[in-house]
């Protein structure tokens, strides 16, 4: 029971949450709510791996998004779209076909890090951080130049994959598949980093130089990481393109890059489960922030000594979240969560669910 | 026929250097040092500050690779060899500075040190299969057994850090010794020690150096502890052996008094 607790509770909340959405106690807008929360839970803790974790620093982790975006995307409507011709596989095929297309577009999102780890890894720290911005934007105008999956206008068709599904059974397809990828980012993830295998990772991260002369092949482990946090990008973003139904290059521009370092700073550095809690409240507190009301009432000291002065939601709001960040990193540098994990900071969870 | 071969190996040397030096630029850290230490010995290497000792170790340990000469561990040769690699053929070490992991656990600390017999990898430990769970068993029974011996266990899940510094020291120790090495490294195992643990330390190495059947070679500036350890001393100085010998012979050995305590005609 103690084993199994957090497991029946996520699978409760999975049920209830798709059942609202399918009874439509839910509307569209906090299904879409819901669906980027699950889309950021898995930006923050794969980048969590390897800013956390390793304690490396890369921050053009929206371009291996980017990429796993782009490859399911043309795969889906390669298999279900008219866009290239006829669909190459029967509709009814898609709900096998679907999650298959996801996990391909992170594996060559995951091979394309290699683009990024293996000319860095040679070195150390700095690196790894101006690399990674340049693949960002190496790949981003590459695609931009690409003509025949849109170029900079962008690439579509990818609801036709999602009208196939909802043919076969009228649900809150979307919200059924980012909840199951994002379980199985945490799921991958926790099992990776508490194996003795992946501890090899931490060890890299306090000390490199022991971790090389105790046997624990960095080189191969630093890649391996960042492989597997780029690929569970990769699936968020093949999510994340069929949940909008349109692909854009400049969507995963630095800005992207520096929400999800944003999410891991705020959580705190190499705690999975901080990961996953500041992904939750930055996503809420985005959604807040886009209300008008909101920005005119916390603004509305202001406003009344300046009547002429009009703030618009959009732009106030990346004022605000910096803000945050700031304030966050005056008064709790370590992030919300440090570097424990839930269970190290409320004890008496420990008696409803074994951590590891 | 079999017990031939064992003699064999049993006198084959656990490490042979020949005419090793390691060039920084200018600087000549080590220049034309050969060694063999055969197993079970207890060796030591001692030599002024800046003399080129620690180089020596990470020459052989892997982190540099040298300019010229040759390293053979156990009659293979570590050219091109990363760190971990030589660590697998059986060289373990310790550091000057106390090198643990800090914020992972006494247990995790020594578990991760066997990464090179873990044989199992990424796919292996997130779907949890039998090769894991074996692996994995076996790796938590060699540390637990290692933090027995060693007389760690009720330290098992505090953070190195919190340790007092002589049982970090002790720590560090175990934790090379779960690589499983035939050499062991010491690289001043007695530094920042106070003299009652100087003498725990004495009585850890001997201790060691009988139970686990491992050749010790160290590095020491406290000369009680290499004297009345090691049954073999080297005396390096500016990169180059001065002398060798016996503890006694090193003891009153012109050259060795010159390189610690200056000319007489100053």
């Amino acid at each position: 029971m103690k084993k199994y607790s957090l497991n029946i509770l996520l699978v409760v909340f999975a049920i209830g949450l798709l059942f609202a959405a399918h009874f439509r106690i839910i509307d569209s807008y906090i299904q879409i709510v819901f669906m980027t929360i699950g889309i950021n839970i898995m930006m923050s803790t794969s980048l969590n791996l390897v800013n956390g974790n390793m304690g490396e620093f890369t921050c053009g982790h929206a371009a291996f998004m980017c990429i796993g975006a782009y490859i399911s995307s043309i795969l889906s409507v390669f298999c279900f779209g008219s866009k290239f011709g006829d669909p190459l596989l029967p509709a009814a095929s898609v709900l096998i076909v679907f999650p298959i297309i996801v996990l391909i577009g992170g594996a060559v999102a995951a091979v394309s890090s290699l683009l990024v780890s293996v000319p860095s890894f040679k070195t150390r720290d700095d690196y790894l951080a101006i690399i990674s911005i340049a693949v960002n934007y190496m790949i981003i105008s590459a695609i931009e130049n690409m003509d025949f999956i849109g170029g900079s206008r962008g690439f579509q068709g990818m609801k036709d994959t999602v009208w196939a599904m909802i043919d076969i059974f009228d649900g809150p397809w979307m919200l059924f598949w980012v909840i199951n990828f994002t379980i199985f980012t945490v799921w991958v993830i926790r099992r990776f980093i508490s194996s003795t295998y992946g501890k090899g990772v931490n060890a890299i991260c306090q000390d490199e130089v022991a971790a090389e002369i105790m046997s624990v092949n960095t080189n191969k482990i630093k890649i391996i990481n960042f492989m597997v946090a780029a690929g569970l990008a990769g699936c968020a973003g093949g999510l994340y393109s069929h949940i909008i139904g349109y692909v854009n290059p400049q969507s995963f521009n630095i800005l992207k890059s520096t929400e999800a370092l944003v999410m891991v700073y705020l959580g705190g550095m190499g705690s999975l489960s901080g990961a996953v809690i500041s992904a939750i409240i930055f996503t809420g507190l985005l959604e807040v922030l886009r209300s008008q009301a909101i920005i005119d009432g916390l603004l509305s000291p202001v406003t009344m000594m300046f009547p002429d002065w009009e703030p618009s939601a959009g732009v106030i709001k990346w004022v605000m979240i910096p803000l945050l960040l700031v304030i966050v990193m005056q008064f709790r540098p370590e992030g919300i969560m440090g570097n424990r994990e839930l269970g190290d900071v409320f004890p008496k969870l420990k008696k409803f669910y074994r951590f590891k | 026929m079999m017990a031939q071969s064992q003699v064999q190996t049993e006198n084959a040397p656990v490490l042979e250097v020949n005419s090793l030096s390691q060039r920084f630029g200018g600087l000549t850290a080590v220049d034309n040092f050969n060694v063999k230490l055969m197993s079970g010995e207890l060796t030591g290497l001692i030599g002024p500050n800046g003399a080129g000792k620690t180089t020596v170790f990470n020459l052989v340990s892997g982190f540099y690779q040298p300019t010229e000469g040759q390293i053979l561990v156990d009659g293979k040769p570590t050219a091109g060899f990363k760190p971990h690699k030589v660590t697998s053929l059986g060289v373990a070490r310790t550091f000057q500075n106390i090198r643990l992991w800090n914020d992972m656990t006494v247990f995790d600390n020594i578990r991760v040190a066997q990464h090179y017999w873990l044989g199992y990898g990424f796919f292996h430990s997130v779907i949890r299969s039998k090769r894991y769970k074996k692996r994995e068993a076996k790796v938590a029974q060699e540390a637990q057994e290692l933090l027995e011996v060693f007389d760690l266990q009720r330290f098992k899940e505090e953070l190195p850090k919190n340790l007092p510094y002589g049982t970090q020291r002790k720590l560090e120790i175990a934790r090379a010794l779960s690589t499983h090495p035939k050499l062991l490294l010491l690289d001043e195992p007695a530094a920042g020690l106070n003299s009652h643990d100087v003498k725990d330390l004495i009585r850890l190495i001997r201790w060691i150096h009988e139970k686990f059947d491992v050749s010790i070679w160290m590095i020491e500036h406290h000369m009680d502890v290499v004297m009345e350890l090691c049954s073999h001393i080297k005396v390096i100085d500016f990169g180059q052996t001065i002398a060798e010998g016996t503890p006694d012979e090193i003891r009153n050995h012109p050259a060795v008094i010159t390189a610690y305590l200056g000319d007489d005609n100053i």
